[in-house]
């Protein structure tokens, strides 16, 4: 390390002092700050127990290739302790498209499983009771037509819908602000996923209608306070979307989930977590004055940071994805991914996922950290950063309200500028070795060590296409016919369209169909280009 | 030949479905405070969005990233376009998520150069300035 290095800084750029003492929590209040576990604001975690009365859920998202090679991959992973299921839809599939469309061409399989109709959701699921997994989905411009699929897999599986547990990521504001897979523009697509959640206030209420993500605004290049903001602040606007739509905040408000980044800065990411929880008590409470405690609530998965893994030196990915997961843990998620060591080559192989899933199971298992609650609770340090974060945050939540709302401050780029400035920022500390990075701009290898990779060929898209044209011959065209205008007639009037939806995919009609009319009726969403 | 007068036009976009563009923005950023003259096609093109920009834009290269494993067929077609309009002159390069073996296909296929995660910009940027414009020798 540098002897003359003068300020040190956390990895969004925070300047770290070199000691934290009670002086720096001297505006502290233990029972307005943290309060106890379970309690509003819910800083020390969402439950009285945590870990001691449940684990977090180990759900390792996968999908490659067909719906057969995916759930093939699914009971590898519960037979080896995987506790949940987290789908990776193909690139077609997120954008709306069937495999035999044009832009399909190459990429059916690629970086997750082709879904195109009902059979294929029916095979994903083959010998996976849904009454007994739970199963998060994601996918965001389509996510009401995916939900449907599951809905009617759930039917032929004889599972009544309120049983059903899982979570749909369903969240098309960081789409337009980092992750940039979608169909429609802002408003039908707000629409769309209060349509959803009005599904599962009615008849699913033990699922998740939507995720409300983080993890995609950081791997885009934001900051931690950046990701925190945003995806609050997102959070905030379906909240006030279902509330305009007549839904009534108690109904639903506990049955919305987030998703964050697990990233390298340890104390940072700990932070952030106990900050959004914080947070997100306090502006719910304030803005909203719902009376349960559940709908101050924030539950959360945590996937460690795809952007953090290095091609150079892969196995010392391991540590990293180590490092990141502890945080998560710390920061007391309720679900978590941990990356593979391969992934910044392929998808991963059997054998790295495994790693990746053991390293979970040690964490909770040998390493101690789930016997107490919130661990790192009233070390002046985490504390303080805690209070910063939220702080930065709500700087931001001001800025927002100022430009009338976020669905406003995406139309002017805000949130996108905003992201990719920290972005280069970052890059340009790296280019400088500001920041170091083991194997990739200090103690790196002349030849870094090959790792198998697990490989996806042609042949997937061939036999999909195939499979699709065939499905599509064998089905009652009538019956679809019928389906399909009654959904374009209820689209056109801007009708409530879970049912139509579930209607037209029991009838075998396939995500680009049901797409096609949604992207007829409500528009296609157009980004436009800033560098 | 001299080149010095003559800005080099570099086509930087993504090709394919993902969305990904942290690193590509961050590469014609780059190529742009380096002196490029930088056409940024955004993302989601097809392969003949690509080649039609490609041409009508005049550039010398064309700098592509991909990083949902489409990279085989979809760099393919881009190269077939290119010869099937007589611009396979335009130097082809690109960057994303690559495994080894798929590299040297690349490279085999008339890809010049694929750059993996963890490249510094600089070594982007001195490829970038070492191709020559196409029409350097006809302006000298």
């Amino acid at each position: 390390m540098d002897p003359t290095r003068k300020t040190f800084k956390s990895l969004s750029g925070i300047e770290i002092k070199e000691l934290y003492t009670p002086a720096d929590l001297a505006d502290h209040d233990y029972d307005n700050d943290l309060g106890l576990p379970g309690q509003f604001p819910f800083t020390r975690g969402v439950y009285r127990t945590m870990y001691r009365g449940r684990l977090w859920t180990m759900r390792q998202f996968a999908g490659f290739g067909t719906a057969q090679e995916t759930n093939e991959r699914y009971r590898y992973l519960l037979e080896r302790g995987n506790t949940g299921l987290s789908v990776a839809f193909d690139m077609p599939t997120l954008m709306g498209y069937d495999s035999d469309h044009p832009r399909a061409k190459g990429e059916v399989g690629k970086c997750g499983v082709a879904i195109d109709s009902l059979a294929d959701m029916e095979t994903l699921f083959r010998d996976i009771p849904l009454d007994q997994v739970s199963v998060s989905m994601t996918i965001n411009g389509p996510a009401i037509v995916l939900f449907a699929m599951y809905l009617a897999v759930a039917e032929k599986q004889g599972v009544d819908f309120s049983s059903l547990r899982g979570t749909l990521q369903n969240d098309i504001l960081k789409e337009y602000i980092a992750q940039k897979e979608w169909i429609c523009p802002p408003a039908p697509s707000l629409k769309l996923i209060v349509d959803t959640i009005r599904f599962c206030v009615e008849s699913a209420p033990r699922y998740h209608p939507i995720s409300i993500s983080g993890y995609h605004i950081r791997e885009a290049g934001s900051t931690a306070v950046q990701e925190l903001a945003f995806t609050l602040y997102d959070g905030l606007t379906y909240v006030q979307a279902a509330v305009e739509a007549g839904l009534k905040v108690d109904d639903f408000a506990p049955r919305l989930s987030f998703f964050f980044n697990a990233h390298n800065d340890f104390f940072e990411e700990v932070a952030k977590y106990r900050a959004a929880r914080r947070l997100w008590a306090r502006e719910m409470d304030k803005r909203y004055r719902p009376a349960k405690p559940a709908s101050l609530a924030l539950r959360f998965h945590a996937q460690t940071a795809g952007c953090a893994l290095t091609a150079q030196q892969p196995y010392n990915n391991i540590v990293r994805v180590t490092l990141q997961a502890l945080a998560a843990v710390l920061g007391g998620a309720q679900s978590l991914h941990t990356n593979s060591l391969d992934e910044t080559l392929a998808l991963p192989t059997e054998n790295a996922v495994k790693i990746a899933l053991r390293t979970q199971q040690i964490i909770a298992h040998e390493s101690g950290v789930i016997n107490t609650v919130d661990p790192l609770g009233g070390s002046y340090y985490v504390e303080s950063l805690t209070g910063r974060l939220e702080a930065e945050a709500r700087a931001y939540f001001d800025k927002l309200d100022e430009m009338g709302g976020m669905v406003r401050a995406i139309e002017l780029g805000f949130p996108q500028r905003e992201i990719q400035q920290a972005a280069l920022r970052y890059q340009k500390e790296v280019e400088a070795k500001e920041r170091i990075i083991v194997g990739v701009n200090a103690f790196t290898e002349s030849q870094d060590d090959s790792v198998p990779i697990l490989k996806i060929g042609p042949a997937t898209e061939r036999r999909q296409v195939k499979a699709l044209r065939e499905r599509k011959r064998k089905r009652d065209a009538k019956k679809l016919g019928r389906a399909l205008a009654e959904l374009a007639r209820a689209a056109e009037r801007n009708e409530y369209l879970m049912p139509p939806i579930l209607e037209a995919v029991r009838r075998e009609a396939t995500v680009g169909e049901i797409c096609d009319i949604l992207r007829k009726v409500y528009g296609e969403y157009r980004e436009t280009v800033s560098l | 030949m001299k080149t010095a007068d003559h800005k080099l036009r570099v086509l930087v976009g993504k090709v394919g479905l993902d969305g990904h563009d942290r690193g590509v923005k961050i590469v014609a950023q780059a190529l742009r405070d380096a002196g490029v003259e930088v056409i940024y096609l955004g993302i989601h093109n097809t392969p003949e969005e690509v080649v039609s920009a490609a041409l009508q834009e005049d550039v010398d290269a064309i700098g592509l990233s991909i990083h949902s494993a489409a990279h085989v067929t979809l760099f393919r077609d881009v190269l077939r376009l290119l010869k099937k309009n007589r611009a396979h002159k335009i130097v082809v390069f690109g960057g994303g998520i690559v495994p080894r073996a798929d590299m040297r296909a690349l490279k085999k296929m008339g890809v010049k150069k694929i750059f993996p995660p963890g490249t510094p910009l600089e070594e982007i940027v001195s490829f970038v300035r070492s191709i020559q414009p196409r029409h350097a020798d006809i302006e000298a």
